[in-house]
């Protein structure tokens, strides 16, 4: 069993400092170096040709599309952009890995020296960006058999290659220190604050359970006190936020461990157990892997004109800080409110409800209630419900005109995500909208005073209170298809 | 005529057969077909022969011509493409085990264009396995013999296509030249092969031994048949990111002009360090012959000096194992090719091998040893801690070498020197002596470092063993049309001292009765 110390007695001892790396898959319709498509989830090896199989003879050509995300990316993140790069061949054999290399940059990546700010509990941290490089992915290996998943043990792996070669930026942050105990905390923050960029960038669909965006999470502690960094380790595909944060939490409290017991830590790949919490002891890894990285011969140096990184530059969208900032003061919401906007990933959902002509509150309340719930449930994303924004302004403009009451809002909006159509045309065959006809709504009121003499008693002797009972039994009558406020005026008219 | 008479003609003189309708594509190919059955046991030029396929075409090609739309000037005129490029439905095995069976899903570029223009393939020829070699006796299948005698070697890496020309199974070839391999085999075979400026014919299919040095081009018996076959495989391909995105030059109407043999004007540079010393006694004196012919019919001779030149061989030695090392590391069972489950120390075959174990059993057994001898050059070079030593460096003399040519461009036009340093050597003799091996490609592989186009031409045969002598001419990247023009007047020149093709020289190959 490995030894863990308490979170809070390791920050007393030691100090942390975290690097991250995000891997981004980039949207682009086609690949890196060939022009097979990219869609998630296609049949094993069917989005393959020669040149993402490695076939002999095959030649790459780059994306241009993900030079540019690439670029904007880097601009995102106030990066300097090379004016003259290169490719580079990354060595190493890998059953999944078609060409056992893999077409990346080294020394020459497309951005450098960048910098961005998360905020956590109230303060701002500021992530210097060491890089962000341009590579292709690799295929997926699934290996079948055995208890783990993992090679080890495993009957037989098969590979799937639509994976290999669809476009991947490599994220690469300087370390990150002075966080102290905020370290777990900076490192999930930054990760959602780069997942944030990256869509208001359109260029990556960013689904950590996809593995569109997969993060290394790097780590190693030093006494408190000392300028020198410890001895890291590399812990791989962390892929949720929550995991980011658990995970740099748990190598704290393990490197404490055996420092504090004298041992050394061992420079080496983890893997991150999602299930137990826990990082286990991958392939050793030392500086003395090769890589043997050299330039990629196949392909020509990428040097993107000033005036096209300038063009790129006016294409970025206002930065997701800057625009959360303005759109809380423009909406008018409470910080508490704004939150959980943020946290459930509401911003453009309500942006465009409220471009769509709903008020910012009514907007908020949709998506945050009833839509926040059901997405949670099926477990996707609000913007992938089947409802689009202008549809849930349309309910929305429906109650504002009194055709529809709130819980009669809710069944259209149930209708819709069914597929039964646009909010009109599931009022109309689901035959929703309030009835405003006076004469059968005086007499459901009849009948509910004639039924419940009791509470009519009451509200004559003045206990207008009651009406909601009599309001209920109305509602139910008219099979909700009423205004209760209108109903409470006829009660009390009749009864007073 | 006979169809051993067809066989023996030019391409550019059997384009006008096809389109006089003195013959037909279908005849043409069968006359090569039979000659390949009749001498290519004793040869060995090829490895693989696609009669079916080969006469299809032709017989695609007839109608074409039937019916007044000829896809091109060589549509019918059939050829034999070296086993490096990938041709759909057809094998390619780069000369390896690794590849034994492989049939590629894809056509090269190349072989695209090849078909697009009517050529009927003949089929694949042999080489030095994945084109390392300057002898073809590294090829896994057998050693290609040189049809002036078959007790020596015909060059490599590209010995199956200029044997297959110079044995007259085939009037055109296609070949692969990373250090020499179109141009030496030329020098060796009597034959003319050319070089193309690096980006000139897309690599596109080709397996890539280094793919900053690699070029196909044509392998031929006259020097208007390479500019004719040159322009069908030129030219930008946006499947090749290092093709050059411009027209090609004239290059067949270069060798037309050069043909009349008038070089006034035309200034030729002798480089120095390219001769003399190192170099066969009567490959020095064909080469100074031809010289002096092209002085006669007016040109310009200059001596320049390319100090650089002497590095070359050890920059090569360093960039193209570099390469070829991270190139054949996709050879891994894992996908297509040979698989070999491996061993335990009992002999018997592991019951439950990884994927490790079964890439490295079936690298053991599918490279041949100078191919080994090669990735491991080439990962020690690239190696960290080493790579500036190394790689860096040759990088390095390779900007110098480029530099070296463009101040000899300066003073002439095109430059020239002995293709090889020796006629044909004995199949065996250099094999234990890759040192020996390597200095064949002395004069060759400069043109390459720097990206120069390059041609051989035969210069007559070697007064000590009757052997043929190859003529290099280079000239500036993008302008292989003076090649044409060089090269078409001293053919010209010459063929008017020999009263005819030098091929006609050659001794008489047993013909082993008629085949199919």
């Amino acid at each position: 069993m490995t030894e863990l110390m308490d979170f809070d007695e390791a920050l007393a001892a030691f100090d942390p400092a975290m690097g991250l790396e995000v891997h981004v898959e980039l949207n682009t319709l086609t690949k890196m170096f060939c022009g097979c498509r990219t869609e998630f989830g296609a049949e094993p090896n069917t989005q393959t040709c020669p040149t993402c199989l490695g076939l002999p003879g095959s030649l790459p050509v780059v994306n241009g599309k993900a030079v540019e995300s690439a670029i904007r990316i880097g601009l995102a993140l106030n990066c300097e952009i090379a004016e003259w790069c290169r490719f580079a061949r990354k060595n190493y054999f890998y059953p999944d890995m078609p060409k056992n290399f893999q077409t990346s940059q080294y020394d020459e990546p497309i951005a450098f020296d960048g910098w961005t700010e998360v905020e956590v509990d109230g303060q701002t941290y500021r992530v210097e960006i060491e890089r962000a490089h341009m590579e292709e992915d690799t295929g997926k290996s699934l290996h079948v058999g055995g208890s783990t998943g993992r090679i080890h043990g495993a009957d037989y792996s098969l590979v799937d290659y639509n994976r290999a070669g669809i476009p991947l930026i490599e994220i690469v942050t300087k370390p990150i220190t002075g966080t102290r105990e905020k370290a777990p905390a900076v490192a999930r923050a930054y990760v959602a604050a780069l997942r944030d960029i990256l869509l208001g960038l359109g260029v990556s669909d960013v689904r950590m359970e996809q593995g569109s965006l997969r993060c290394d999470v790097n780590l190693s502690l030093a006494p408190v006190g000392s300028d020198k960094l410890g001895t890291r380790t590399e812990t791989k595909n962390v892929n949720s936020l929550r995991s980011v944060e658990r995970a740099a939490r748990y190598e704290i409290t393990r490197h404490a461990a055996l420092l504090a017991a004298g041992e050394s830590i061992l420079q080496e790949t983890r893997h991150w157990h999602e299930d137990t919490g826990v990082t286990t002891s991958g392939r050793e890894k030392s500086d003395a892997e090769d890589y043997r990285y050299f330039p990629e011969p196949d392909l020509v140096p990428v040097a993107p004109s000033r005036e096209w990184v300038e063009e790129l530059r006016g294409t970025l969208p206002e930065p997701p800080r800057e625009h959360r900032a303005r759109l809380q003061a423009l909406w008018g919401f409470a910080d508490l409110e704004m939150r959980d906007v943020v946290a459930a990933g509401a911003i453009p959902v309500i942006e465009a409800t409220v471009a769509a002509g709903t008020t910012p509150q009514a907007a908020r309340k949709w998506w945050l209630s009833d839509l926040a719930r059901r997405a949670n449930e099926q477990g996707v994303d609000l913007a992938d419900l089947p409802i689009t924004p202008e549809q849930v302004a349309r309910v929305q403009a429906l109650v504002d005109e009194g055709a529809l009451n709130d819980k009669l809002a809710r069944q259209v909006i149930d209708g819709v995500v069914a597929g039964e159509g646009d909010p009109d045309a599931v009022v109309a065959a689901r035959g929703l909208a309030i009835v405003s006809d006076e004469g059968a709504l005086t007499e459901a009121v009849d009948r509910a005073i004639a039924a419940n003499p009791d509470v009519a008693d009451k509200i004559r002797e003045g206990k207008v209170a009651a009406a909601g009972a009599l309001i209920g039994a109305v509602m139910k009558d008219m099979r909700g298809q009423a205004d209760a406020g209108r109903v409470r005026e006829l009660i009390i008219e009749k009864l007073s | 005529m006979t169809a051993g008479d067809l066989v023996r003609r030019s391409a550019a003189d059997l384009a006008e057969a096809l389109a006089s309708g003195e013959t037909t594509s279908v005849a043409l190919t069968q006359a090569c077909l039979d000659r390949i059955g009749a001498v290519d046991g004793a040869v060995h030029a090829f490895l693989h022969v696609d009669a079916e396929g080969a006469l299809a075409q032709a017989a695609a090609s007839d109608a074409r011509r039937a019916a007044g739309a000829p896809a091109s000037a060589l549509d019918g005129v059939p050829i034999a493409v070296k086993d490096v490029l990938a041709t759909g439905g057809l094998p390619t095995t780069c000369g390896s085990k690794i590849l034994e069976g492989w049939v590629p899903p894809y056509d090269a570029t190349v072989v695209a264009r090849l078909k697009a223009a009517g050529l009927p393939i003949l089929g694949k020829t042999n080489m030095d396995e994945f084109a390392m070699g300057s002898s073809t006796e590294h090829s896994a299948y057998g050693p290609t013999h040189n049809p002036w005698d078959l007790d020596r070697i015909p060059g490599g890496s590209g010995g199956g296509s200029a044997a297959a020309v110079a044995a007259f199974e085939a009037p055109l070839a296609i070949g692969t030249d990373t250090g020499g391999s179109i141009r030496q085999p030329g020098a060796v075979t009597g034959t003319v092969g050319v070089k193309p400026t690096y980006g000139g014919v897309s690599r596109y299919g080709l397996v890539a031994m280094a793919n900053s040095l690699d070029q196909a081009g044509p392998v031929t018996r006259t020097v208007l048949d390479s500019a004719l076959l040159h322009e069908v495989i030129g030219g930008h391909d946006p499947l090749d990111s290092t093709s050059i995105d411009q027209p090609l030059p004239a290059l067949v109407e270069a060798a037309r002009l050069g043909a009349a043999a008038d070089m006034s004007g035309v200034r030729i540079g002798v480089i120095r360090e390219l001769g003399g010393e190192g170099y066969q006694a009567g490959v020095q004196q064909r080469f100074d012959e031809a010289v002096q012919l092209l002085v006669g019919a007016g040109a310009e001779v200059v001596e320049v000096s390319c100090p650089s030149f002497v590095h070359a061989l050890a920059a090569y030695y360093l960039i193209m194992p570099s390469e070829a090392s991270s190139n054949l590391a996709r050879f891994d069972a894992m996908r297509y090719g040979l698989r070999v489950l491996p061993e335990g120390p009992d002999g018997l075959p592991l019951a439950s091998p990884s994927a490790e174990e079964v890439m490295r059993a079936t690298r053991d057994a599918g490279f041949g040893d100078e191919v080994k001898r090669r990735i491991i050059l080439g990962t020690y070079a690239l190696s960290s801690g080493y790579y500036d030593a190394y790689y860096g460096q040759a990088q390095k003399v390779r900007t110098l070498i480029s530099r070296d040519f463009a101040a000899a461009f300066e003073k002439a036009d095109v430059l020239v020197s002995p293709t090889a340093p020796t006629t044909a050597f004995r199949i065996g003799e250099k094999l234990d002596d890759p040192l020996a091996m390597y200095l064949n490609d002395i004069a060759t592989i400069p043109a390459n470092l720097a990206g120069v186009p390059g041609l051989s031409l035969p210069a007559g045969l070697a007064p000590e063993d009757g052997l043929p002598v190859g003529f290099q001419v280079l000239a500036p990247a993008l302008a292989d049309d003076r090649l044409y023009r060089v090269g078409a007047a001293l053919e010209a020149l010459l063929e008017k001292e020999w009263g005819g093709p030098l091929l006609e020289q050659a001794p008489a190959l047993a013909e082993e009765g008629t085949a199919r």
